[in-house]
């Protein structure tokens, strides 16, 4: 008889439990049966658990084909693990994984720590919006000069900010 | 430095000092991390999994917080190791059921643990003793810093770091606190709190985390969002539901002390006696009357016992613990004998 946890070893631990009031025969390796002796339940955390809390079926519906480029991670693989193949998989499912996030964190957008690497472009971000606003008094006071010389400024920024993103796709 | 070490050692965070101690057992801060274009574990073929361990071995030994520190090989290590680094609460069961080139790294005084090709590339937590979220973030995130400046992570503006789970995306970070509560556990509150504290988006769980469940009136909380808020408001968070559970214990305690004194009294020193005398005794048993020791401890009416022995006890006496103090495998009766000799030798000064 296989071990009732791991599937693997050969149950050598027999007893019975009391599991939501109904009496249980486990059968269990060596292994399993320390592991449940060292406190409490050993580690039944399943990928199904995961796939129910997320509800996968309702990520990724049949019809959606589409794979992963860099990892051919596709619907069929999230159901089965509860986990992403890749971290271009939030890219390529964005779409899919948006919502899913607003309901498991309540928010779909980080305002967390930042690596330094990637600080310069979240300060350019409000620069951008600081010039944004400027530009905007500028015009409602109708310094036209003062305007165009922000708007310039701007559409520079902006350039920048697509070309280090298209840069930092490809090296991801 | 070596694995058979460790058993002669206290970990730092078992050592009841902090602030809360006498309710807090520890704080633990742990993140989760990806190499950059690196396939995640699930899909990683073997090679790939030798790949990241090979790139992260020189930078993990050369970062200044990390020196001195033990690189252990876990696809390596028998199965009495495994459950051994478990029980001290330095890997993940996860890590020790997975499989294929998986590592963990483990800081001098065990504060630091690092494990490689775990659900993700890489998880780093640190344990302190008490209340002290805080500093446990300040210790992480600086080793997560000196490794980050070198190699790099996985992230995006939008979702932040990028987790094989969604689950854990954003921050990764996991905040967790130990608690003991065995006075709302003995005054039938516990149930209601656990159930307030999951509706306002936070874990309760066992000494062993997830997939455990509370013994010995050991609870552990922990934060269940990642994503949208930042690591300082996770934590502040957190410390203010841990400090009004904090607060509903001591007025339990209070209420023990003042209401049912002959009974609780009792009960600690039947707890006491069986302790000190008995001759055989399991884990489960074990773990319930240390718990109500403590009590005692906490409630003064035991005088010359710290509660970093029973801090201690909790971890000494779990089955791997007893066969590397003994030096050989124990089957279950011969730990049980062990279990209750360790208890006996310890309390009974
Ligand atoms: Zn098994
Ligand atoms: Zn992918």
């Amino acid at each position: 008889m296989k071990c009732e946890v791991c599937g693997k070893n050969t149950a050598t631990v027999h007893y019975t439990e009391i599991i939501n009031e109904e009496l249980r025969e486990m059968h269990l390796c060596e292994w399993c049966a320390q592991q449940k002796e060292a406190l409490g339940k050993p580690h039944f955390f399943t990928a199904e658990f995961l796939s129910g809390l997320f509800d996968a079926s309702q990520v990724f519906t049949e019809k959606q084909t589409e794979k992963c480029a860099q990892c051919g991670f596709g619907h069929s693989n999230f159901q089965k693990l509860g986990r992403l193949g890749c971290s271009e998989c939030y890219q390529t499912f964005k779409e899919q994984i948006t919502p899913l996030l607003k309901r498991v964190h309540g928010s779909s957008q980080h305002v967390g720590n930042v690596p330094s690497a990637h600080k310069g472009i979240i300060n350019v971000r409000k620069d951008l919006s600081r010039l944004r606003q400027e530009l905007k008094t500028a015009i409602s006071e109708e310094k036209f000069e003062e305007a165009a010389r922000l708007r310039d400024k701007i559409k520079e920024i902006e350039k920048n900010i697509t070309a280090t993103e298209k840069s930092d796709n490809e090296s991801q | 430095m070596n694995l058979n070490d460790l058993i002669t050692q206290t970990s730092e965070w078992l050592k009841g000092t902090g602030a809360h101690s006498d309710i807090v057992i520890s704080s633990r801060i742990r993140l989760a991390r990806n190499l950059i274009g690196a396939t995640f574990n699930s899909r990683a073929s073997e090679e790939k999994r030798n790949e990241i361990i090979s790139l992260l071995r020189p930078v993990i030994k050369s970062t200044d917080s990390l020196r001195n520190s033990l690189w252990i090989d876990i696809d390596k290590l028998s199965r009495l190791d495994l459950q051994f680094l478990i029980e001290r609460h330095l890997i993940s069961h996860e890590l020790a059921g997975g499989e294929g080139a998986r590592a963990a790294i483990i800081s001098e005084m065990e504060t630091i643990s690092l494990m490689i090709n775990e659900e993700d590339h890489l998880r780093l937590q640190t344990i302190q003793s008490g209340l002290a979220l805080m500093d446990a973030w300040r210790i992480v995130n600086k080793v997560e810093g000196e490794l980050a400046d070198r190699i790099g992570f996985a992230f995006s503006q939008e979702f932040g770091y990028l987790t094989a789970c969604p689950t854990n995306v954003g921050t990764g970070m996991r905040a967790s606190v130990m608690l003991h509560l065995p006075s709302l556990v003995i005054t039938r509150q516990i149930e209601k709190i656990s159930q307030a504290v999951a509706k306002i988006g936070f874990v309760v769980r066992g000494f062993y985390g997830e997939g455990t469940e509370p013994i010995g009136d050991y609870f552990q909380i922990s934060n269940q969002v990642t994503l949208g808020q930042s690591e300082e408001e996770i934590i502040s968070n957190i410390e203010q539901i841990i400090h009004q559970i904090i607060g509903h214990e001591e007025n339990a305690r209070q209420f023990l002390l003042t209401r049912r004194k002959k009974q609780i009294e009792d009960r600690v020193f039947r707890a006491y006696g069986t302790l000190a005398y008995a001759r055989r005794i399991d884990s489960n048993e074990a773990i319930k009357l240390l718990s109500t020791l403590r009590l005692g401890i906490e409630l003064d009416f035991i005088k010359n016992l710290d509660h970093h022995i029973l801090n201690e006890l909790l971890i000494a006496i779990q089955p791997a613990h007893l066969q590397k103090l003994n030096g050989k495998a124990l089957t279950a009766v011969e730990r049980d004998i062990k279990r209750a000799e360790l208890i006996r030798k310890k309390i009974k000064k």
